[in-house]
């Protein structure tokens, strides 16, 4: 497909019956539409199976929201989700399905800045300004939102958001003693009543299950991915994977395995080939930090804009989603959920004190991925990366790895900054 | 010959190269049009290659440049030309200042930048001499001269004017002002060397190393090290490409 072809479609009488703000929408709709043909369709030698993935994009404010429409018909769950903390396989055993919400678009901010203060987490103010604009169509269709204690901006938000959406708040412990884990693990069974609650249904062992073996799969194909991109020259950008890593939380997971699966099938190749995207010396770069929820592509564009290529990303919308599975083989919805909660309790994200596991996860992402430098990324505002990249720098400076720390939010005013230090950083990788 | 042209945000520098000698230098507003500008200053030139640097480059490269590299690679080779040993670059240009390390080869190794906005920068610098009634060239020697010190908090332009604006009402003279403006950037430029670290030896380059109060107060504030400008600081980055160009 040409890159003036592309288009994400519009469904405008779908989207007033959803009572969105549908001329603002349509708007954003064919910018995403013009970003998404420039920065990804314009890219040499993309593998043939990206166009499952492109049309992904292109249905992503209709074809996707029909089927969750037909799933709610039903009378089965849609979860709104934020962070990797939801079970979602808990949503699953009951036949629903997760989203992970918009957050990643500066064009929402002046909607949330009516209200919240200007100098929290873009992020939670793209979310809070989806919603409070009328902007997302997945908003509109959520029986409720799931949200998380992972940070002080987000748990204050909840109360504002619940008034426009209903809004279940779980809460993460911020250490990984026993008493947090039994904490965790009583939130989970909350959380299991919540959807057992709108579904009107109880999630039998089979179904969890069921749920635990598909979730796993999905994690499963992202691992294959991620070791596949360890290849030189890389079979796939940084960008297509990151979309891919992105796309994971709204998709259909039995039909996103499959399509990731096959996309590797071709990557296999291309690697035996020793087949890629861009030359075998172009520089190998891992991203570490914060998540780039859709559509943000900032960092991944600048970088491979500049000549290189994005090999990792140790990051929510990354590694820290697919890297640890749940034991499939608990006998009873006890011990079932139990190893869900020591799965998710692994999760070593910066809310946690001490993380240290996540020095040594980067260190070892590193390794694997082949990288030749690490981009910490953190967005504006986000302390607890912010301050956590500290060790994270320093181990790398320890070990000789070359490292850049950037601090970015979604506004394209730090473009050329940005550009400066990135090319410059590239310039140390050549040496 | 070879040439490297440094297209910042203020000024525009050419380095022309004969047998590795620096042979002639050039420095002009940027203007609007950038691209024209340079293209003017290279008229007289005919160049066997020419390599771009700063904010413009790839503005350059569309258009006349060979290649482009970035201010911190520039100023890293055109530091080292003037003192081969040096392994911290400080660069204060119109839009940013930045920290440079290098290893003993003279490669990069590790850089800090100042945040997105003017803070600290010669941009900040001008706007503050304009505020308190300075032309540049005075505002420095005005600084130096004064031995009150007024501090001035915030490094953000726009509320470091109305510091500025507010003090100039109290009555607070305006060199002593001046003076705590310097203050400030220097307090910020410690910062960032701070963070990359340095030896005994800096080198200063960029426009603002020509102001003799903000080399004064570095040198106060970093003690013992030895803070060297090479004779034309603005001219780095552009020698620093032109070098390049012959590598």
């Amino acid at each position: 497909m040409h890159t003036a072809d592309f288009e994400v479609k519009p469904y405008p009488e779908m989207w007033a019956e959803l009572d969105m703000d549908v001329a603002r929408f349509d708007k954003a709709r064919q910018m995403l539409g013009e970003i998404y043909g420039k920065m990804f369709l314009s890219q040499p030698n993309r593998p043939a199976g990206m166009v499952y993935f492109d049309n992904m994009i292109s249905e992503i404010f209709g074809g996707r929201i029909k089927e969750m429409l037909a799933v709610k018909q039903e009378g089965r769950p849609v979860v709104g989700t934020f962070c990797v903390y939801i079970p979602e396989e808990i949503v699953v055993a009951a036949g629903g399905v997760c989203v992970g919400l918009c957050g990643g678009s500066q064009g929402s901010i002046p909607d949330a800045e009516k209200i919240l203060p200007r100098n929290i987490c873009p992020m939670v103010k793209s979310a809070y300004g989806f919603k409070a604009g009328r902007i997302c169509p997945y908003f509109q269709i959520v029986d409720f939102v799931y949200g998380e204690t992972t940070c002080d901006a987000k748990k204050k938000t909840w109360e504002l958001l619940d008034r426009l959406v209903p809004t279940h708040v779980m809460e993460i412990p911020q250490m990984k003693k026993q008493r947090d884990r039994d904490l965790w693990l009583e939130e989970v069974k909350d959380f299991k009543t919540r959807v057992e609650e709108v579904c009107r249904k109880t999630i039998s062992r089979d179904d969890l299950a069921g749920a635990i073996k598909v979730i796993n799969d999905k994690r499963r194909a992202l691992q294959r991915l991620t070791r596949l991109r360890a290849g030189t020259p890389a079979p796939i950008s940084g960008k297509d994977a990151l979309l891919i890593e992105q796309i994971a939380f709204y998709d259909e997971p039995i039909r996103f395995a499959a399509q990731v699966n096959a996309l590797c099938d071709e990557l296999d190749q291309r690697v035996a080939a020793a087949e890629g995207v861009v030359a075998a010396d172009a520089p190998r770069v891992m991203v570490s930090g914060t998540p780039m929820a859709l559509p943000n592509w900032k960092v991944h564009n600048l970088l491979e804009t500049a000549g290189a290529v994005v090999v990792g990303e140790e990051s929510c919308i990354g590694t820290r989603y697919f890297k640890d599975l749940i034991d499939e083989g608990a006998a009873d919805m006890d011990r079932q959920l139990e190893a869900l909660t020591d799965r998710y309790m692994q999760i070593d994200c910066s809310c946690f004190t001490p993380n240290d596991e996540r020095v040594d996860q980067v260190l070892k992402e590193y390794r694997q991925s082949n990288a030749q430098g690490v981009l910490h990324y953190s967005l504006q505002f986000c302390h607890t990366y912010n301050i956590e990249e500290i060790k994270i720098r320093e181990a790398c400076e320890g070990e000789g790895i070359p490292y850049l720390a950037i601090e970015s939010d979604y506004s394209p005013e730090d473009v050329g900054q940005l550009q400066t230090r990135i090319e410059a950083f590239l310039e140390q990788i050549r040496g | 010959m070879l040439i490297g042209i440094d297209l910042g945000s203020r000024t525009i520098k050419l380095a022309a190269l004969r047998d590795g000698e620096l042979i002639d230098q050039r420095l002009a507003a940027s203007g609007f049009d950038p691209c024209g500008q340079s293209l003017e200053m290279l008229e007289r030139y005919e160049p066997r290659r020419v390599v771009a640097t700063g904010y413009g480059r790839h503005l350059a490269q569309e258009s006349f440049a060979q290649e482009v590299i970035t201010e911190i690679k520039a100023h890293a080779i055109g530091a080292r030309h003037f003192f081969p040993e040096c392994r911290t670059v400080v660069d204060i240009g119109g839009q940013d200042s930045k920290v440079i390390s290098l290893d003993k080869q003279g490669r990069v190794s590790n850089f800090q930048m100042n945040d997105k906005c003017a803070a600290g920068t010669g941009r900040f610098l001008e706007i503050m001499a304009a505020t308190l009634g300075f032309r540049l060239d005075e505002f420095g020697p005005a600084a130096l001269a004064s031995e009150a010190e007024v501090s001035i908090n915030s490094m953000c332009t726009v509320f470091a004017e109305s510091e500025v604006i507010s003090l100039k009402n109290r009555g607070v003279p305006a060199a002593d002002i001046a003076r705590g403006v310097h203050q400030s950037v220097v307090g910020r430029l410690a910062g960032m060397l701070n963070r990359v670290g340095y030896g005994d030896h800096v080198v200063f380059s960029g426009g603002v190393a020509r102001n003799p109060c903000i080399v004064a107060l570095l040198r106060e504030r970093l003690g013992g090290v030895r803070v060297e400008s090479p004779p034309a600081p603005d001219i780095v980055g552009a020698l620093g490409a032109a070098l390049h160009a012959g590598r």
